[in-house]
């Protein structure tokens, strides 16, 4: 394994890449307004707490009451319930920034033809698919955590409760940002290697991709409805069900992206 | 250092509808040659610099390049050799020094900002090193992409129709640059379809359709083709004297063409001063006498047409 040639291709990738207004935008927009999202609703709901004194846990969904701690008052338990809605479009910045940078990557070396004299170099094509990877998911990581850190930081100043706060950066948020997050990247990433070796456009590739957060949205109506709710277990459970997907992915993404497959299959 | 044996490529499009885009090549050059690979679009040229550069696999057949085996040693292969790719494929919106500085990089170079900054010199790029590659002409882009190919050197470099599309000017250009690399003895492997350039360019050349159909020296290859022919303008001809140069020992034919005797002979410096003395002695007034040279476009075309003659005789 050659690390320059690995810090090369990111370094060539990030060059090119944030040149790239879309990308650019996607990258600060979105994890931005899913951001200040969560941080406005809890400011309003925390603002009325007061009104919400009558609330009892009776009104929290049963199935929720695990998740909150027994010194949890029922306003509390509401907002974490609420806050918990939010959680879903955190996870969704890992999938959603990669996804862009690996198909303007991809599909632009595509058209301008830019891979086959990469190819010729001693590069392997593993680390130049490395090199790929980690150039489309190490800044939806980073984002990913900056933005939940700027998130927690300002929990404090709009007046949410210790509690919440506390629930907040406890075990289910920290490991959907710090494992499933980075997870979900790699997954994106290579399932839009596999979609960008199959079209011309890269916006095409970024919408076919994005199908993968269909799951997401799934688990988010599942937990709107009731039906699921997210606490420690189920993000476990899911952190395990997304590293067998990884693997497959992984798979097809590097059974893809083989010299002669790029040069003689990719259309 | 290139060599090849009976190596061979079909695409397979679908079950049993094949494309033999290379068939049988056997090839040996030798180090410090210019090869031209001369070949109509669609004949396997780009698919055999493909296969040379250990970009795609041989269907058959074995390779070595630099003594190296295609599909063995693919790596030192790819670290020996420099290969202008058909498309020239820069990043556009990166600066022509980064563009050349991420492949010296890739090729591990030493001093790698000093060795961009020769060829970007070399090659007249020094004042648009910081403008992205985007903004450049077709010429510029082409010299950029052989800067690209020699940044580390290789002895062995793959030149897939560099001056295709290009202006004359343009293309003097490049096709002077490639006569110095020539000139410092690196093996090259041209292809190209503009045959005035391979025939100036190159030592010895290959005309290839799918199957290699003739390799020999330019000069060899009209000899071979058409033998060697003189022409004798006279201002007026008796067609009589047409007996009298046949009879002369050594001419191979005769033909007639206006006021000129076209002779065929294997030998022109000993029968030509033969030849004018006869007409001399005849009486004739001799305009001009030359050797008839053809072009490489005849000899390729001829070529070519040979084959497919041959070929609808199977
Ligand atoms: N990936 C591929 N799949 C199927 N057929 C291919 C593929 N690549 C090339 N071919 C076929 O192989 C043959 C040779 O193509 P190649 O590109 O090597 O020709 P070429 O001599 O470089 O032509 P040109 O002068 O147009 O560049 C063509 O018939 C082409 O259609
Ligand atoms: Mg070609």
């Amino acid at each position: 394994m050659n690390f320059k040639s690995i810090r090369t291709i990111i370094d060539k990738e990030w060059a090119e890449v944030f040149k790239n207004r879309m990308v650019l935008f996607t990258m600060i927009f979105m994890p931005l307004i899913f951001t200040v999202l969560p941080l406005v609703m809890l400011y309003f709901t925390g603002q009325e707490m007061g009104d919400m004194g009558g609330v009892g846990t009776a009104d929290v969904p049963a199935e929720f009451l695990s998740a909150c701690s027994s010194d949890m008052t029922g306003a509390e338990c509401m907002q974490v319930y609420l806050v918990n809605q939010f959680l879903l479009l955190f996870m969704m910045v890992p999938v959603i920034i990669p996804v862009t940078i690996a198909a303007y990557s991809i599909v632009g070396e595509k058209t301008t033809h830019s891979l086959e004299p990469l190819l010729a170099t001693p590069i392997s094509t593993f680390e130049l698919l490395l090199g790929k990877s980690l150039a489309a998911s190490l800044p939806a990581i980073f984002v990913g955590w900056v933005s939940f850190g700027l998130f927690v930081a300002a929990l404090p100043l709009l007046g949410v409760t210790k509690s919440v706060i506390n629930y907040i950066a406890g075990p289910t948020w920290l490991l959907a940002i710090i494992i499933a997050g980075p997870l979900m990247a790699i997954a994106s990433v290579n399932l839009t290697i596999f979609v960008s070796s199959r079209v011309n456009d890269p916006r095409t590739a970024e919408q076919i991709s994005t199908l993968f957060l269909l799951p997401i949205f799934g688990l988010l109506f599942a937990q709107l409805a009731g039906v699921v709710v997210i606490n420690v277990m189920v993000m476990l459970s899911f952190i395990g069900g997304m590293i067998l997907v990884d693997i497959g992915m992984v798979y097809l993404g590097t059974s893809i992206f083989q010299r002669e497959n790029i040069l003689t299959r990719w259309k | 250092m290139i060599e090849a044996k009976a190596l061979t490529k079909i695409f397979e499009i679908k079950k049993g509808d094949d494309i033999p885009a290379v068939v049988d090549l056997n090839l040996s050059i030798a180090q410090g040659e210019v090869f031209g690979f001369l070949g109509p679009n669609g004949a396997g040229k780009t698919t055999t610099v493909r296969m040379l550069t250990s970009l795609i696999g041989p269907t058959s057949g074995q390779a070595w390049v630099n003594g190296f085996e295609v599909g063995k040693q693919d790596q030192k292969i790819r670290r020996t050799v420099g290969v202008l790719t058909e498309h020239p494929g820069l990043y556009e919106r990166l600066s022509a020094f980064k563009n050349l500085m991420i492949y010296a990089n890739l090729h591990d170079v030493e001093n790698a900002e000093k060795q961009v900054e020769k060829y970007l010199h070399m090659l007249g790029l020094w004042s648009r090193r910081d403008d992205p590659a985007g903004s450049f002409s077709k010429g510029m882009r082409q010299k950029l992409a052989i800067a690209r190919a020699l940044l580390h050197e290789p002895q062995v470099l793959f030149l897939d129709e560099p001056t295709s599309g290009l202006d004359p000017e343009a293309a003097r250009l490049v096709r002077s640059f490639i006569e110095e690399l020539g000139d410092q003895g690196r093996t090259i492997f041209l292809c190209t379809h503009n045959l005035n350039e391979a025939d100036r360019l190159c030592n010895r050349i290959g005309i290839f359709k799918s199957r290699l159909i003739a390799v020999d020296t330019p000069a060899n290859l009209r000899q071979e083709i058409y033998g060697r022919k003189v022409v004798f303008h006279l201002r007026t001809l008796d067609p009589a004297w047409k007996n009298s140069i046949e009879n002369i020992e050594g001419v191979r034919d005769v033909q007639l063409v206006d006021q000129k005797f076209v002779v065929g002979m294997e030998d022109p410096e000993g029968l030509n001063p033969k030849i004018i003395r006869l007409l001399v002695e005849n009486g004739a007034d001799l305009l001009f006498v030359g050797e008839l040279r053809h072009s490489l476009e005849d000899i390729y075309l001829q070529t070519l047409e040979e084959e497919g003659e041959i070929k609808d005789e199977l």
